[in-house]
């Protein structure tokens, strides 16, 4: 697989539940390296999309490669190989409960290297509890002792557990409040610096989008009407684009982006 | 491109370089870090110059070499550094594990959470029939609060939807009995009484606690989980601030209706139970259906069917408290959904036998033998 192909490639992508199409013919692609934001109104099937990708939905028609691979029909053993190499952070956060952070962070270790001996399992546990931006005490905590943003940091930490290249996020800063959302988007920033991640990441947060994301992809009308930076997307004329970012919102998070900008 | 990573200890000047190749990655770390610990020298040199790729656990055993030993790290690319500076910061004391506790501590501290939670549901159980009874009085002074459709649909599920499995069950419990019965009446030659043992042990006893365990099961179970994720939903709380009270639209219809149900479920368990007894007395000692209903008429008093009569509804209200006392219990997690339907059903059979126990002793002596 060469440098420049894209990380993620979807391609005629169409789902559907019943008589209601989510997509049709849709495509897109991720570039290496790149934060990509999926911004879509409610229903738009962004999820969907994202399940598509990582293989908890099989697509009623289309092509899906990760890494150069394709993902469509491949047996459980294969996957496996591709889906240690991403890790992916459910709205929820999705830890199992009845684990503590620690032990959460651990599972993936365990099951892809089960050799690896305790003392060090516990050290990569809490290098990656630092590095999520999670106390120093939270490690030895179950899922319902944490708050909702912890939680979303305990997330990250296990879906960053094997150094995976690529990382979904879905909605992540949502139902934080805004200091932990702008926390939250730092620390991905952060991560990807550090680690070359390449980052899909769903969201609503307007500030999200200009903070860290590279490009956006907008989903209406069951595909992919547009993709680029915000400015490229700024000049298309399309009314749910043009609606989402210069809303009084869109407004607000634009300035606020060029004030940061200009300061720094 | 090697798909593993190897080191080459070599001294140079009284110094130990470890000279890493290829992939520095978790796939080669559990070998890695056996074989570090087996070198002994103390001036330790870490050349990074022909490692191909480093992941988060390779810099962390570079940075422990750093952090413990004091090796010096040299060749490290840009991103190499910036990656060991990552996880330099991020080496701060974290707790990973509990610290466990002492057998002993644990042993007493759960004898006195379990007493605890048996006194405190006690308490609250009382609490919640007392709860229910203001209810009930409120909707008897304002009849317009009775949710009629709720208590309907609630006689569907509790009561006509049971009859199926309630039936089939009776029936083979009263085949069982006249079976086992006559095995051994047949020993004295008084196979007769088979008839005696039948329609006594359906009518008094069996018909209504075996339908008890069944709505328990059922019913109870039901109702512990509906309330259960209806709080956990924030429904409840939802009603409340809207003004419904959760007691007389969520408990109370199902209580009412569990009650209303139940007697006419016992009746009709002991009833089909006979029927089974029936068919084997009929079939197996020849006893035709005629005699053995002349029989049942003569065998079996009233004050049989008063006592199943007068039992069911309680044990129905038993049942229906204990599923949505324990599922307005919920809060938190889902797995609390689960325990406490558990919950529901276990101590709704319980206090069902309890009170089946006093029955008998207080029946027994006002003479309803």
């Amino acid at each position: 697989m060469t440098r420049n192909q894209p990380i993620i490639e979807v391609r005629g992508l169409s789902n559907r539940f019943g008589d209601q199409v989510v997509h049709d013919d849709l495509d897109l692609d991720v570039r290496r390296g790149e934060i990509l934001g999926v911004v879509g109104g409610s229903g738009t099937g962004k999820s969907v999309l994202m399940r598509s990708v990582i293989g908890l939905q099989t697509p009623a028609a289309g092509e899906i490669r990760v890494f150069g691979e394709p993902m469509i029909g491949r047996d459980e053993e294969e996957a496996k190989h591709v889906r240690r190499r991403w890790g992916v952070l459910f709205q929820g956060g999705a830890l199992f409960s009845t684990l503590t952070v620690a032990e959460n962070i651990q599972v993936p270790i365990r099951e892809f290297y089960p050799g690896i001996d305790h003392e060090l399992q516990d050290e990569i546990a809490a290098y990656k509890i630092s590095m999520s931006g999670l106390g120093s005490d939270a490690g030895a905590k179950y899922p319902a002792e944490l708050s909702g943003g912890m939680r979303k940091r305990a997330g990250i930490a296990r879906a960053l557990a094997l150094d995976p290249e690529l990382l979904f996020l879905d909605e992540p800063t949502a139902g934080l409040d805004p200091i932990g959302a702008a926390a939250f988007d730092r620390l991905v920033g952060e991560l990807r610096e550090a680690l070359g991640l390449t980052v899909f990441l769903i969201t609503h947060d307007l500030d999200t989008l200009y903070a860290i994301c590279d490009r956006v992809a907008v989903l209406a009308d069951r595909k992919v009407v547009a993709i680029g930076t915000i400015p490229e997307l700024l000049a298309l004329d399309h009314e749910w684009i043009q609606d989402y970012f210069n809303g009084p919102r869109g407004r607000t998070a634009a300035a606020i982006d060029k004030a940061e900008k200009a300061e720094a | 491109m090697t798909v593993t990573a190897d080191f080459n200890p070599s001294f140079e000047n009284d110094r130990c370089v470890l000279r890493f190749s290829g992939n520095l990655t978790i796939l080669r770390v559990r070998k890695l870090s056996e074989q570090l610990k087996a070198i002994e020298a103390d001036k330790l040199v870490v050349d990074l110059s022909e490692v191909e790729r480093m992941d988060t656990v390779g810099a962390w055993l570079v940075h422990k070499l750093e952090r413990d030993r004091g090796a010096q790290i040299v060749g490290a690319t840009e991103e190499q550094q910036l990656l060991i500076e990552h996880v330099t910061q991020a080496d701060r004391p974290v707790k990973v594990h509990r610290e466990p506790e002492s057998a002993m501590f644990v042993v007493f501290g759960e004898m006195g959470a379990a007493t605890q939670t048996a006194m405190k549901t006690m308490v609250g159980l009382v609490g919640f029939f007392g709860a229910l009874l203001i209810s009930t009085w409120n909707i008897i002074r304002h009849p317009r609060r009775f949710r009629f459709n709720a208590v309907v649909q609630r006689f569907d599920v509790v009561g006509v939807r049971a009859l199926f499995i309630i039936g089939l069950m009776s029936f083979l419990v009263g085949i069982v009995i006249a079976q086992q019965g006559a095995v051994q009446l047949r020993q004295f030659g008084a196979e007769v009484f088979t008839v005696n043992l039948v329609g006594r042990s359906a009518i008094k006893e069996l018909g209504v606690l075996m339908t008890a365990i069944m709505v328990a099961g059922r019913s109870g179970s039901a109702f512990a989980a509906q309330l259960g994720s209806m709080k956990l939903n924030e429904e409840v709380d939802a009603m409340r601030t809207i003004g419904v009270s959760p007691m007389e639209a969520l408990v109370f219809p199902r209580v009412f209706a569990t009650v209303m149900m139940m007697p006419l479920l016992g009746f009709y368990s002991a009833i089909i139970a006979i029927i089974g007894g029936g068919i084997f007395c009929w079939i197996s000692l020849e006893i035709p259906p005629i005699t053995f209903v002349q029989r049942i008429r003569e065998i079996v008093p009233m004050t049989d069917l008063y006592q199943n009569l007068i039992k069911a509804p309680v044990f129905g209200m038993i049942i229906a408290m204990a599923g949505c006392y324990q599922g307005l219990q919920v809060e938190g997690n889902a797995e609390e959904v689960g325990l406490r339907t558990t919950t529901a059903v276990v101590q709704g059979i319980f206090l069902v036998i309890v009170l089946d126990a006093f029955f008998a002793v207080f029946f027994t002596s006002i003479g309803w033998l």
